[in-house]
């Protein structure tokens, strides 16, 4: 029994609890990129970058609380610092759009333009980003680290291995909840989310009862945005921050965003999980976890890992690959949201 | 109300609609006409904002209207339906209408969030609305199934209903008996005839019934390659050499005056 204990406790520390944070964080890209997606007609490639770029902003706001001597007690002050991020993200996507994309709209131009387009975007702010915070790695996490520290569990529970829980890790989860929450209380309860819905679904008739387009896009920007910088200063709170990794980051979003469904909100939510957990699950060394639960004649040489932590991409790819093959439309049959 | 004067709609060297002027009176019910490919349904999209004109002007009650985006023609009241119904398939045939009236508080976010009573008193109002025009088009018993499931003709049914979810003073309906049994599109003349009569709602009418057209329009406008040929009651545009030729070609309409005498 004991053995079991052990054994789950491995699991839930080294898998299913960083998995489940790091699901949360792709799941908040990949809803964004879902989004512009469905309304907005593209695969929105300045994802990662603009990430990048508003959570400088949300680790200057940090910084600069910090000088003043300001904090959040327990919680990490860049929670305070997130409507900072939030606004000047959602003025940069608005600027852009009015720069870059509305021209494109107004000509009617077909989808791959708007991506090469979003494309430059990226560059452009790859570029913005490098030059006001540098590529280098930044730590802005501070409050209380750890909710539940190994020594403390070893103690309470006497059992042999430990688990630890930090603090990020749960405000990860509880605060992409809540943003999904609100998200889908905003696409089904209001007429701006079912406009939103109703522009999406069918473009043509949306203009033709009356709902301006503009409206409509520039809510879903301000929404996308809002999405952006909370997944990028989550994902910089629960690991690091550095904007080649944000970068990085817009595989997983679009294969989570792919596997659910295109266009659909609980597709990019559900495709989170599985990426984040069949990325967790395939490159972690299974050894210690059936160490608890094999007799030690049974245990093999090698580590029990299938792929290398550095293949954790590649985990991903595959997963983006056989999904493209056999069910192209994702779990939740998306194009519309 | 509606005046178009030598419109084009020129696609590359096809010249879909090539220099039509009409004019719709206040009121009426206004039927076009025409063989495939006579730019009707051009016609529509370029009055209606879809689609920019090559060169020519459209008014509404004297003011200049041409180019306008559909949303904002939508503001205006001028509406239209499409010859293949749209409908937004994921949303219930109710909540279909309860998209379109303008100007709801909920569209507001900050109402949204903390004027929710107001915001739920006029949804039900709204609610109340569509409805009962549900009741008056007799579909109200599919007003909680999915648009995207109900037939072709409860679409078409639909369709109409959205012009009645606000205060509309143009509809232009595109097709609206194509694919509709015999039935519905009864109710469907029905329906357009009271909302003539009781709200006032010009309507100008593309359909290839004829005894659809005969019995609820007048005038009866016909078109042929992209110009007006004709106008006047159906009667009368079925006696116009011109609209026969454009009908049936010169050397059929030549074999059929030969063999009946007359057309």
């Amino acid at each position: 029994m004991e053995n079991i204990l052990n054994a789950l406790v491995v699991l839930a520390n080294f898998v299913l609890i960083p998995g489940l944070a790091y699901g949360s964080q792709i799941a908040l890209g990949a809803l964004g990129i879902t989004l512009i997606y469905s309304i907005l007609r593209f695969a929105h490639f300045a994802h990662g970058d603009i990430m990048a770029f508003g959570t400088a902003f949300v680790i200057f706001g940090t910084w600069g609380l910090q000088y003043l001597g300001i904090s959040f007690g327990p919680l990490p002050t860049a929670l305070l610092a997130l409507p900072l991020g939030i606004a000047v993200i959602i003025l940069y996507l608005l600027t852009a759009d009015r720069l870059v994309y509305r021209f494109y709209r107004r000509v009617k131009a077909k989808p791959m333009i708007f991506v090469m387009a979003s494309l430059g975007v990226m560059f452009v702010t790859n570029g913005l980003t490098r030059l006001l915070i540098g590529p280098g790695e930044r730590r802005f996490d501070d409050g209380q680290r750890f909710i539940i520290g190994v020594r403390d569990f070893r103690e309470w529970t006497g059992l042999a291995e430990g688990l630890a829980l930090r603090g990020s890790q749960v405000i990860t989860v509880v605060v992409a909840l809540i943003a999904m929450g609100l998200l889908f209380w905003f696409l089904n309860r209001t007429k701006s989310g079912k406009s939103m819905r109703a522009y999406s679904d069918n473009e043509d008739l949306a203009l033709l009862s009356g709902i301006n387009p503009d409206r409509v896009v520039w809510i879903t920007w301000a929404i996308a945005g809002t999405l952006m910088v909370l997944a990028g200063t989550l994902y910089g709170l629960d690991k690091s921050y550095r904007p080649f990794t944000y970068f990085m980051l817009l595989l997983p979003f679009f294969a989570a965003a792919i596997v659910g469904g295109l266009g659909s909100p609980i597709g990019a939510i559900v495709g989170g999980y599985i990426v984040a957990f069949a990325e967790m699950g395939i490159t972690y060394a299974w050894r210690r976890f059936f160490s608890h639960l094999l007799p030690d004649e049974w245990m093999p040489a090698g580590l029990m890992q299938v792929l290398p932590v550095d293949y954790k991409f590649a985990v991903t790819f595959g997963i983006l690959v056989v999904v493209l093959i056999f069910r192209p439309t994702g779990i939740f049959r998306g194009k519309t949201l | 109300m509606i005046r178009v004067e030598d419109l084009h709609k020129h696609f590359g060297g096809f010249h879909a609609v090539d220099g039509a002027s009409l004019e719709i009176a206040e009121g009426s019910i206004t039927g076009l006409i025409g063989p495939n490919g006579a730019g009707k349904t051009t016609l529509f999209n370029v009055i209606a904002g879809v689609l920019p004109p090559t060169s020519g002007k459209v008014f509404m009650a004297g003011e200049d209207i041409t180019g306008l985006a559909p949303h904002e023609l939508f503001a205006k009241g001028l509406l239209r339906t499409f010859q293949i119904a749209h409908e937004f398939h994921s949303m219930t045939v109710r909540e279909n209408l309860m998209m379109v009236p303008p100007r709801q508080s909920g569209e507001d976010l900050w109402s949204a969030w903390f004027q929710r009573k107001r915001v739920r008193l006029e949804e039900e109002e709204i609610r109340r609305r569509a409805d009962d025009v549900l009741k008056f088009l007799t579909i109200d018993h599919i007003a909680d199934q999915k648009a995207g499931q109900i037939s072709g003709g409860q679409k078409k049914l639909l369709e109409l209903g959205r012009t009645m979810m606000t205060d509309a003073k143009v509809v232009f309906l595109d097709e609206v008996g194509a694919g509709v049994n015999r039935t519905l599109l009864n109710t469907i003349a029905d329906a357009i005839v009271r909302l003539n009569q009781e709200r006032g709602y010009t309507f100008v009418v593309i359909e290839h019934d004829m005894d659809f057209i005969g019995r609820i329009c007048n005038p009866v406008i016909c078109m042929a390659e992209g110009k007006v040929l004709a106008e006047g009651t159906l009667d009368e545009i079925k006696a116009n050499e011109q609209v026969i030729e454009a009908y049936l070609g010169t050397g059929l309409k030549n074999k059929v005056v030969k063999e009946v005498g007359h057309v």
